[in-house]
């Protein structure tokens, strides 16, 4: 390698930064957050609703970060379904039973925060089990499957709450509203689910596995894996995402709702920030870290809308748009037939 | 495997034949029947003929986007931008025609443009930047709905005229002595008749289960991949759009009215032995599959459960109508 390439004299500085980067494993989709970080700061400077440039003030900066925690957590779990080349739909469900259940649960009482937590998070393995088993067992395409136990969770809780039930006491509202240092707790989470996704993807041999059955399902079974117990812990992890993400929206609004899930669409945007990230819809592919940069995008437009004043609507307009282009960006010169 | 059965079918009997046509017959229509039955014994009115098509005009927004969805489906892609077409169908018409009758025409024929041009978008955007569908209708899904929002302000303005509205809620009066044969119904038969033609007759027909089954082997024996693509896109988002126009006569302007479409057209299509990730599919039976979650819906009305729990029993049935379909496929094999 080293004798093929041109001695470094004669290569410019910007080849040299681009073989670094080639090097580096820095998932592309970051090339695109600071292409959007840039756009954004041009934009705050000419249209900006107030002088003072967002970058500087830290609020907002630190506000960027928060409003990624509950799609980033979710998104994590997202991809290791996703790198299994299978999908969950049912996230934004789980993640209003998990709002509605804690506030419930723990009924503005301390005492109850800990075991109401454990249920939940039981509650989320049951639900990923569940899902992992129709698709591997039942062979029900995961599209359906999740959609299904998504519509079975949705009808449960309807039928059980149509309001916001209880609320969770005030020292549960840490986990969102409290910070060690200049460093809010719930970023601190958010970072941590990322290390820990990394680490099982790509330091465990359960990640290599979920590489190995994402990428190849047939392949990876006639090589003596198995499978399907490794999707169904996929699905399992994904659930117990879904759940803290659900734990830490609750904490932010205090008491939880039926809709809190499904109007955050948690389940469509986890999906889309995990493929701006990198990640294949066909599996096998793919990472944590991207999938963050893909959550980050998000939050950054999210804040550059609300800095040069853009309305609602028009952000939904302007999200759907970058979606596409975001993805295009990578898909347009594949060889493959996409569908 | 088909011609193995027909010569052994002439030696048989007629009524082995009928058995054998009837145990081979999709299952969906043995569900529906079902479902007619339990919902009869539970109502005898309902069976009535102007009951029944009083009936049957509710179920044809969401049997004509079925229809419509089948083609993308067996294409081998997702089309979740239906919702958001049919609502901004609504509420766009709703101020462009702003209770004017003088304007319907046009404005459902702009509607229909827009369908086409939404379709396009879906099916270039999936074609040419291989962006794959779910990922490019989610994004259709989000501007589509955003454009219907910001034009509209986010609350419904405007009225549809007497003579937009009766497309989804008045019929031909006095045909075979019934009391009102309904437009949608006719819009539904002729439509699903079209559809169908299109799927199981034609050429194109079978170059897009072609293309659903394997791109690259339909490329290679000729088939325009991007053409009958980009058009299966456009037959989804435009029958949409005819949802749409029914959905916004019956239930008048509002918001809401395709939220969740999208999941349920595609439900109903698995439930009518449509195959996910393309190459196989039929318009009847994923019509059928339609028809027969709204008989569900209907019964379980009837039962008195609550609303909710409809949701629930609605993500049982296509989970084990799905595990089914997958557990016989196997055994067949």
């Amino acid at each position: 390698m080293a004798a093929i390439s041109p001695p470094a004299s004669q290569t410019s500085a910007f080849d040299r930064a681009r073989h670094w980067l080639r090097d580096s494993r820095i998932p592309p989709v970051y090339g695109i957050l600071v292409i959007i970080f840039l756009v954004s700061i041009v934009l705050d400077l000419v249209f900006g609703i107030d002088d003072q440039l967002y970058i500087f003030n830290r609020t907002i900066m630190t506000n960027v970060l928060v409003r990624s925690v509950a799609l980033g957590i979710v998104a994590v779990g997202q991809t290791f379904v996703m790198i299994g080349a299978s999908i969950d739909l049912s996230v934004a469900y789980l993640i209003s039973l998990t709002a509605v259940g804690a506030s419930f649960l723990m009924n503005g009482n301390p005492d109850n925060i800990w075991w109401s937590v454990l249920v939940l998070i039981g509650i989320g393995v049951v639900v990923g089990f569940v899902n992992g088993t129709l698709i591997t067992r039942l062979k029900v395409n995961s599209l359906i499957a999740t959609l299904g136990v998504g519509l079975i969770i949705k009808g449960l809780l309807n039928a059980a709450f149509d309001n916001f039930a209880g609320s969770v006491p005030a020292s549960f509202q840490t986990f969102a509203y409290g910070s060690i240092g200049p460093m809010p707790i719930s970023v601190l989470v958010l970072f941590l689910v990322v290390a820990v996704g990394w680490f099982i993807l790509r330091r465990m041999r359960f990640g290599a596995h979920l590489y190995a059955t994402g990428g190849s399902e047939e392949v990876a079974r006639l090589s003596g894996l198995r499978t399907e117990r490794i999707l169904t812990m996929a699905h399992i992890i994904c659930s117990t995402t879904a759940v803290l993400t659900g734990l830490f929206v609750v904490s932010r609004l205090r008491s939880g709702a039926p809709w809190v899930g499904t109007d955050g669409l948690y389940d469509l945007e986890s999906i889309a920030a995990t493929v701006i990230g990198g990640t294949t819809l066909s599996g096998g592919r793919g990472g944590v870290w991207g999938t963050l940069a893909g959550v980050l995008i998000f939050s950054l437009l999210d804040t550059t809308f609300n800095q040069i004043g853009i309305n609602a609507y028009m952000k939904q307009i302007l999200r759907g748009a970058i979606i596409i282009l975001a993805v295009g960006f990578y898909t347009v010169r594949s060889m493959r037939e996409a569908a | 495997m088909t011609q193995l059965t027909a010569t052994t079918s002439t030696v048989e009997s007629l009524a082995g034949r009928i058995w054998h046509r009837l145990r081979t017959l999709n299952p969906v229509y043995y569900i529906a029947l079902v479902l007619l039955i339990g919902v009869v014994v539970q109502n005898p009115v309902f069976i009535q003929p102007d009951n029944f098509l009083v009936f049957l005009s509710r179920s044809a927004p969401p049997m004509l986007l079925t229809a419509g969805q089948v083609f993308v489906l067996v294409s081998g892609g997702f089309d979740l931008s239906v919702g958001s077409v049919v609502t901004s169908t609504v509420i766009i018409s709703a101020i462009l025609a702003n209770n004017d009758p003088g304007t319907t025409w046009w404005v459902i024929l702009l509607m229909l443009a827009g369908g086409a041009v939404v379709g396009l978008v879906n099916g270039m955007v999936t074609a040419y930047l291989k962006v794959p569908s779910l990922i490019a209708t989610l994004g259709t899904l989000l501007i589509v709905r955003g454009i219907g929002l910001f034009w509209s302000g986010g609350a419904p303005r405007g009225y549809l005229p007497d003579n937009f509205r009766m497309w989804g809620r008045r019929g031909i009066t006095g045909l075979f002595g019934l009391r009102e044969f309904p437009y949608a119904v006719i819009l539904l038969i002729v439509i699903g008749v079209l559809l169908w033609l299109l799927l199981h007759r034609l050429n194109y027909g079978r170059q897009l289960l072609a293309l659903g089954d394997n791109p690259r082997a339909a490329r290679l024996s000729g088939v325009n991949v991007n053409l009958v693509r980009i058009s299966a896109f456009v037959i989804c988002s435009m029958t949409a759009v005819v949802a749409g126009v029914l959905l916004g006569g019956r239930g008048g302007v509002s918001i809401e009215t395709g939220t969740g479409m999208e999941m349920q057209s595609i439900a109903a299509a698995v439930l009518g032995g449509t195959m996910l990730l393309g190459g196989r599919g039929s318009v009847p039976a994923a019509m059928a599959g339609a028809l027969a979650l709204e008989l569900l819906f209907s019964l379980l009305n009837l039962l008195g459960l609550p609303k909710p729990l409809r949701d629930a029993v609605q993500g049982l049935i296509i989970i084990g109508a799905v595990a089914y379909a997958a557990y016989s496929a196997k055994r067949n094999r």
